[in-house]
């Protein structure tokens, strides 16, 4: 007898807190591959690597340890769709297991709550149980509603495959895992310049300069529009997301200029790939949607909304 | 005729040897490899629109310009995208650099306030983005979720072990935060 695959579900900030749509199409569609997602009870936030790796390095490696502790003590590896948060539990497990200095301090800092790092789980994003786990053939399997005619321009951000040297994932200049799996779908891959470049949110920037940080999503927005555009913006990080999504507001209200794209998180587009309606996880709950009072283009998704939302 | 404005050497007194060894710690065992070949610099899509220029912090931290580098304000245009890791020909840790450098300049308190205050969320709150509006709530519940997620959301001993944390390691005093506020800004609440 098999077992199902368990994972520890590391949900973050953004994907409960904001775009819950994730959080939702994540369980159906992990649920539909056989794999179970258990709650992480008392994670915090990763917290934030840019912004709290910036800040105080033992600080940041201490919450990671935290989060760890919980997933050592249940004895299962932990999952997180997000890159950033995915880069603050991978990193701070692989540099607690390799510099015994840092441990020690982290340690000494876990010991007045209880807790200890001991490195015995490891942690994966969405996009290595997907392709290492199950593999992209079986994933193509469950597709039953293949989004023909789609064009899909992605946008894989940073911290899953950079660094490369150190996260072994991906050939950061060339990368194929995160396309194949977004392919399954039956979207077509669209091809633009700046693919490759940051989103601009990370590395507490979106909170220091608003401007600044979506003049990088802007330009990613023209190179894409310059690759004779797409019907959609796929990724495997909310918060990249959320850059995408509010900030085709804010660029609107900030340099005056007017994009209309749908932005997807991968575990939505498969949702959907695998015959999920938008409304059983929420898809016009993105927040672009509730503050330009507007929906997702259905009909160039190739869907159609069962129940009109309602102002 | 070129007029060109004289600068004023490197002072090798200002030179700080300790901060040049932790610079050398961060950026890996190739740092002093480093050929200035600007790979960096020409990677990078926040140096593509700000004044931020990674070689050149790479630069001025190997000379020890420690209050140079901490007190610059490009200092926080990197989105720590690892572009220039991935790219630079001698395997140089420029985005590990950077952070360091982040890191002593935060402790010597050089910190904006609105990074402050998302430091100061996940001491209240447990998360940098908290679940601080009904609205979040019922935004979950449209996307048949329960109201509250397990995490810091749901248990408020989650922040009480982050604060706990903060406590230990001084980060606390480094952002400001003080578990009591004052009475008077507890009313403006």
């Amino acid at each position: 007898m098999s077992k199902r695959p368990a994972y520890y579900h590391f949900l973050g900030c953004i994907i409960p807190h904001r775009y819950p749509s994730i959080e939702k199409a994540t369980k159906l569609v992990f649920n539909d591959l056989g794999i179970d997602l258990l709650d992480m009870v008392g994670a915090s936030c990763c917290p934030a690597p840019g912004v709290f790796g910036s800040f105080d390095r033992v600080t940041w490696a201490t919450i990671a340890a935290r989060n760890l502790t919980i997933a050592e003590q249940g004895g299962h590896p932990i999952t997180t769709g997000c890159n950033g948060c995915f880069a603050s539990l991978w990193d701070s497990n692989h540099e607690l297991k390799e510099d015994e200095e840092l441990r020690a301090a982290v340690n000494r800092n876990l010991a007045d709550i209880g807790r200890e790092f001991k490195g015995t789980i490891e942690v994966t994003h969405y996009l290595d149980v997907l392709h290492d786990v199950v593999g992209t053939q079986k994933v193509k399997e469950h597709v039953t509603r293949p989004l023909n005619g789609v064009r899909m321009a992605l946008h894989p951000g940073c911290h899953w495959m950079r660094p490369k040297l150190v996260k072994k994932k991906d050939d950061s200049e060339r990368p194929h895992i995160f396309r194949e799996i977004c392919e399954t779908s039956g979207a077509k891959y669209v091809h633009y310049k700046d693919e490759l470049i940051c989103c601009g949110a990370g590395g507490a920037v979106r909170t220091a300069d608003l401007k600044t940080s979506l003049d990088f999503t802007k330009q990613k927005f023209d190179s894409i529009a310059a690759a004779g555009g797409a019907d959609v913006i796929v990724t495997p990080c909310p918060f990249c997301l959320l850059q995408l999504d509010t900030g085709q507001v804010e660029i609107q209200k900030l340099f005056g200029v007017e994009y209309k794209f749908d932005i997807m998180h991968v575990s939505e587009l498969l949702a959907l790939a695998f015959g999920h309606e938008p409304d059983e996880f929420g898809l016009a709950n993105h927040l672009q949607y509730s503050q330009r009072k507007t929906e997702p283009n259905w009909e160039r998704l190739n869907l159609r909304a069962k129940a009109k939302a309602t102002a | 005729m070129t007029i060109v404005e004289e600068r004023p050497p490197v002072d090798v007194d200002e030179v700080d040897l300790e901060f040049i060894e932790m610079i050398k710690k961060a950026g890996g065992p190739n740092i002093q490899s480093c050929y200035q070949c600007g790979t960096c610099s020409g990677s990078c899509p926040a140096g593509a629109r700000t004044n931020y220029l990674v070689r050149g912090i790479i630069r001025k931290a190997l000379l020890g310009l420690k209050n140079e580098v901490i007190t610059a304000p490009e200092l926080w245009y990197c989105t720590t995208c690892y572009m220039c890791t991935d790219r630079c020909p001698q395997d140089v840790k420029p985005t590990d650099v950077i952070k360091a450098i982040r890191n002593v300049a935060v402790a010597e308190g050089h910190m904006l306030k609105s990074h402050q205050d998302t430091a100061k969320k996940v001491m209240e709150s447990g998360h940098a983005v908290p679940l601080d509006k009904d609205t979040w709530s019922e935004l979950r519940k449209k996307s048949g979720l329960e109201p509250l997620p397990p995490n810091g959301s749901s248990s408020p001993k989650v922040a009480q072990e982050i604060r706990k944390i903060a406590k230990k390691s001084g980060f606390d005093k480094l952002i400001g935060y003080t578990e009591e506020p004052p009475a008077a800004e507890k009313k403006e609440k």
